[in-house]
Formats: structure tokens, sequence, C-alpha cells
């Protein structure tokens, strides 16, 4: 029965993804179409379940969409405050810097959101990656201690995908 | 009807607050003078931006009573697709040179754009030495 399940939804949350996007896609939610999209969330995982042997196992969707919500709200005050250096902070005041954020994680999926993140909130760009994949550059619009914004990231971003990525 | 009115002040406020996110983005693209710095304000401010124009969008077409949820999908694409751009900007940026020279990752060799591939394959010189 795990066997099958495992063989028919080799990635339930890229099913579950897929369902949702075809129901937006068809801008109506109705039984038949609900139906054709879980097929198309089936089948398409299986199709291409051989371009991904090593995705993430444990993947934690509750912690994923409490994470989100975080993100969200924390784009949303970014913003405001990127803004606000905008309109007021002149160029010779100006203080930007390039950071260096050591990774505790290792999945690929799990440093492409911290990166996606870290681009989208407060005053931060990630620019690159190590060629090994152990470090995170990462440009900041203006700060006067590069220091707490890697430990802010840390704490703030990584630790929860830590616990998402298991 | 002051359901309607409402909503017509919703959608309004909305277009006004996207409008201004994207008005501040265009300011900061101008004014910033350094590539990286630049590079800060259409990111960041521009998805608000769309974002906020979206939801007027959205609450324009429910007030129209043909609700329309495609502007959900256009936003988690964005939101997806943002960063990438921006990360190969940023890529540009460091090879050219144009920005400050980034320092040196901690455990690895170099940063993944900097690195050439010939670094490791084998030269050239080693073949004729057969």
């Amino acid at each position: 029965m795990t066997r099958a399940y495992n063989w028919l939804v080799p990635h339930p949350f890229l099913t579950l993804l897929l369902t949702v996007v075809w129901l937006l896609l068809q801008n109506e939610f109705s039984a038949g179409m609900s139906v054709f999209g879980l097929i198309l969330g089936i089948v398409i995982p299986r199709i291409t379940a051989i371009w991904w042997p090593d995705r993430p196992q444990g993947f934690r969707l509750g912690k994923m969409l409490s994470y989100c919500v975080l993100v969200i709200w924390d784009i949303v005050v970014a913003n405001i405050q990127v803004a606000w250096i905008v309109l007021t902070v002149p160029n010779s005041k100006l203080k930007p810097a390039w950071i260096v954020i050591p990774l505790d994680l290792v999945q690929p999926e799990a440093i492409t959101m911290l990166a996606g993140t870290i681009t989208l909130t407060p005053g931060t760009v990630s620019a690159d990656l190590s060629d090994q994949g152990h470090s995170l550059l990462v440009h900041v619009l203006h700060t006067d201690d590069p220091l707490s914004v890697v430990d802010e990231i840390k704490t703030r971003y990584e630790d929860r995908l830590k616990e998402i990525f298991q | 009807m002051s359901m309607e009115i409402l909503g017509t002040y919703a959608v309004a406020i909305f277009l006004l607050i996207g409008a201004g996110f994207a008005a501040v983005a265009v300011i900061g693209l101008l004014k910033f003078n350094d590539p990286m710095t630049r590079l800060h304000a259409p990111t960041k401010v521009g998805t608000i931006g769309i974002g906020a124009l979206l939801l007027a969008s959205i609450g324009h077409s429910m007030l129209l009573g043909e609700t329309s949820m495609h502007e959900l999908l256009i936003m988690g694409f964005l939101f997806v697709t943002a960063p990438i751009s921006a990360n190969f900007i940023a890529k540009v940026n460091i090879h050219l040179g144009v920005c400050e020279t980034p320092p040196e990752p901690q455990r690895d060799d170099t940063w993944a754009t900097l690195k050439r591939p010939e670094d490791n394959i084998e030269t050239p010189k080693d073949l004729n030495a057969d």
C-alpha cells in the first residue's frame, strides 16, 4: 500500500501545487476541474520523477506555510524600509556592503529558497553561491553593522528552513 | 450599494499604493549611482508595487461579479522569478567589475560565477606529454 502510494505520488507537495495552479489557471472551482487537476498533478510528477533523484525527503508543509506568511510580512515591511531609504538617504551617506553568509543548509532546494527570500526581503540581494555551495554572497543596500545582518538572516530564515527541509 | 462604494475605494487605494511604490522604484533606479545599489530598488519595491496593482485588479473583477484569480498566479510566478533575474544582474556586475570586489568565501575556493571551467580540465600540456 505504501509502495503503491509512493509510486503514484512521488512528490505529494508538487501534486498539490500543480492541482492548485491548474484550478487557478482555469479560474473556476468545480469538482470536474479538481479531478482533472489532480490527474495532472499525479501524471506530471510521475513522468518527470527521473529528473529529481535527490529530491528532499522530509518536507513539512505546515512549517512551510507559516514561513510563507512570515516572508510576505517581511516583504511588506522591507518595501517600506527600502522606499524610505530611497527617498531620504543621500548617495554619499549610503553604506552598501558585501556580506558572506556561511551556510548550514545542504539541500539545493533549501538554498534556493533562502537565496530567494534574501533577495525579496530588507535591503539585501543574494548575488552568488561559492563553488562548493558552502557560502552565500549577499549585497546589503544600507547597513552600519554587516555582522548583525548575517546573524539575522541565519536565525530568522535559515533556522526555519532547516526545520522545513529535515 | 455601500459595499460597492467601499470596494471602489479599496481598489483606488490599492492602485495608488501600487503606483506609488512603482514610482519609488523608478526614483531609486535613477538616483543611486552604483550598479549594485541600483539593483535593490526595482527588485523589492517593484514586487510590492505590482502586487498592489494585481490586488486592485482582483478587487475590480470581484466588483464586476466575475471573480478572477489569475492575478494570484502572476504574483506567485513573479515572486519566484524576480530573485533569479536579480541574481543574474548581480553576477554580470561582478564579472564587469563595476562594483566593489566581493570578499572571498570562507570555506570554499571562489564564487561559482568566478570559477573558470578550465581549472578542472587537464591542460593540453598533459596531452602532449604522452
